[in-house]
């Protein structure tokens, strides 16, 4: 259950997350996740979208330095000790993280939090073992809407 | 006032006879060495057959080139048992220029030294600073035995830790400095930091500025901040170094000594000798060197000669202070940089692109270089930290060649302009 992450190269300057936005907009691809990873002049931005294999081809078009790499993307309870349980899990096991991070997708009930991860087999056959439950691109295109408010 | 009064007042006449005899000597003297001798071969040229000092335009110009490609003995008329030292040319490594000196040679060069200083009104009973590298740059060196010459007390401080440099000055009563003028508007900040007014608090009378091209502003600006009399020097490695020409007390130009070289203005493009005044590139032979004579070398410096007497009485002509070159060399704190030697060593670096950019900024008093590189597509992979890996190589591969600490700006490929020329490969916000 491996999705797919697209990392982009900007340079730390106003513009560079407006370009890449600005394409993926045109495209109609929607970003489920981002972050962004900053040194002094430069930044890598990392997104979870839902159809990948477009976004980066319209990406590179433009002429954006971007590259693909998986990740996993755990799904975890939106609750306190619900990323703990994960990550104990993955300390156990020995399993380093080189990047990480999370979304909603339902509040106070369900959260993914994507992994960068050297071991991805491993990791992939631990986390089932588990019974955790993991999202590839297809069920992350398709999730519904989040729901960042519940009354 | 003269260090050597019957040569720096010698009558004209007999200057340019006594040039005349030494290029003779020299022309003997360069036969000997590899490359001078097919030289010679070529346009079947007698060194003997030289009637006046014009006759030495029938020889090849000698440029930076010649000197690398015969790197490192073709230009040696000794042999290599008589020499005594080496020095580089700064900023270049592999095929640096190299020059090499006999004992007479160094002594020579002292003497044109403490000339210098001499002329400035540096005595005995002076202390002198050099805040120069030592090393293979010749500005460290070079002072040091100019400045023992004259007799005075020489503090080898060398370059950097302007924090120790101050207290020295204010331990030892400094009296004269050698410094890097971009250095000395720098060093000020930090005497207003430690709250000491040079003015007030040290006893500097004189400062020598060298190794790099200065205005009149600048010059002034530093003889305001620190209350004493800043004089131009101005010399290259390929001519022993500093001393070969240099300001009186008149300020007015740099007295260029006759005796130890011989000075063409050139037309750059043309190659041809301009007429007396005539803003060119300045072409030196020397006169006096024995391990390595260099003939109608190149300096790619621009300049003129300045017309009539100096009223300090000296007979050697003065040259303008330098307008700029004719080459696309950059001086950077005081260390010469080709951009040709960054490319090279960029292009050797896994994960560098295709272009990339030098600029110049000057913050306050301290001149920063930018290099902004392009990143090759195939090295990207996601990961910031293998950006942040290739951005410290650039750095530190940099600094080992070019001597100065770039910051180094990674940008995406394509975003930087192709072109080959300075216009687009460098650009200078230095402003006076």
């Amino acid at each position: 259950m491996i999705t797919r992450q697209i990392s982009v190269f900007a340079e730390n300057k106003p513009g560079s997350l407006a370009r890449v936005t600005g394409i993926l907009a045109r495209e109609k691809i929607n970003i489920r996740a981002t972050t962004i990873a900053t040194s002094d002049t430069f930044g890598v931005i990392n997104l979870i979208v839902d159809d990948p294999d477009r976004a980066f081809k319209a990406l590179t078009r433009e002429g954006v330095m971007a590259t693909m790499k998986d990740v996993i993307a755990v799904v975890i309870d939106d609750k306190p000790g619900g990323l703990d349980k994960l990550t104990q899990c993955l300390f156990k096991e020995n399993i380093n993280i080189n990047n990480a991070y999370g979304f909603v997708l339902e509040s106070w009930k369900t959260a993914v939090f994507v992994l960068d991860v050297d071991q991805k087999e491993k990791t992939v056959e631990v986390l089932k073992q588990k019974g955790f439950k993991m999202l590839d691109t297809d069920a992350l295109s398709s999730l519904e809407p989040f729901h960042y408010i519940k009354y | 006032m003269y260090w050597e009064k019957e040569i720096e007042a010698m009558p004209r006449r007999e200057l340019e006879a006594l040039q005349l005899s030494r290029l003779k000597e020299t022309l003997n003297r360069a036969k000997a060495s590899t490359h001078y001798r097919e030289k010679f071969n070529e346009i079947k040229f007698d060194p003997d057959s030289l009637g006046s000092l014009e006759d030495l335009g029938s020889i090849p110009l000698t440029t930076k080139d010649d000197l690398r490609e015969h790197w490192p003995y073709g230009f040696l008329s000794v042999p290599k048992d008589d020499l005594v030292r080496m020095h580089s040319s700064s900023g270049t490594t592999g095929r640096a220029t190299v020059v090499f000196h006999t004992l007479k040679d160094i002594q020579g060069w002292a003497d044109l030294i403490a000339r210098c200083m001499y002329m400035a009104g540096v005595r005995r009973s002076d202390v002198f600073q050099n805040m120069m590298t030592y090393g293979l740059f010749t500005g460290g060196l070079g002072f040091h035995y100019g400045a023992e010459k004259v007799g005075a007390l020489v503090i080898p401080a060398g370059t950097g830790n302007s924090k120790r440099q101050i207290q020295l000055m204010r331990d030892f009563d400094t009296t004269t400095i050698h410094i890097i003028p971009s250095y000395a508007l720098h060093l000020y900040t930090t005497f207003e930091e430690m709250k000491i007014d040079p003015k007030k608090d040290t006893r500097l009378k004189f400062a020598f500025l060298g190794a790099e091209p200065h205005s009149e502003k600048t010059r002034l600006k530093i003889e305001e901040l620190y209350g004493l009399k800043a004089f131009n020097s101005y010399g290259l490695s390929e001519m022993n170094g500093p001393g070969v020409a240099f300001e009186c007390p008149f300020q007015n130009g740099l007295h260029l000594w006759e005796d130890h070289f011989l000075m063409e203005i050139i037309d750059p493009d043309t190659l041809k000798p301009l007429p007396e005044g005539e803003e060119g590139e300045l072409v030196l032979t020397t006169l006096t060197r024995e391990g390595m004579p260099i003939l109608r070398y190149r300096t790619k410096d621009l300049t003129r000669v300045m017309p009539g007497p100096c009223p300090c009485g000296r007979t050697h002509r003065r040259i303008e202070r330098i307008k700029g070159r004719t080459d696309d060399m950059l001086i950077i704190k005081g260390v010469n940089i080709f951009p040709i030697q960054v490319e090279k060593k960029l292009m050797e670096i896994p994960g560098v692109g295709r272009n990339f950019q030098i600029i110049l900024e000057r913050e306050g008093f301290n001149d920063d270089m930018i290099v902004r590189v392009e990143v090759e597509k195939e090295y990207f992979d996601g990961d910031i930290l293998h950006l942040e890996r290739l951005q410290r190589r650039i750095v530190e591969e940099l600094k080992s060649d070019i001597l100065i600490t770039p910051k180094v700006e990674l940008v995406e490929p394509n975003t930087l302009p192709k072109g080959e020329g300075k216009a687009q490969r460098v650009i200078d916000n230095r402003k006076e």
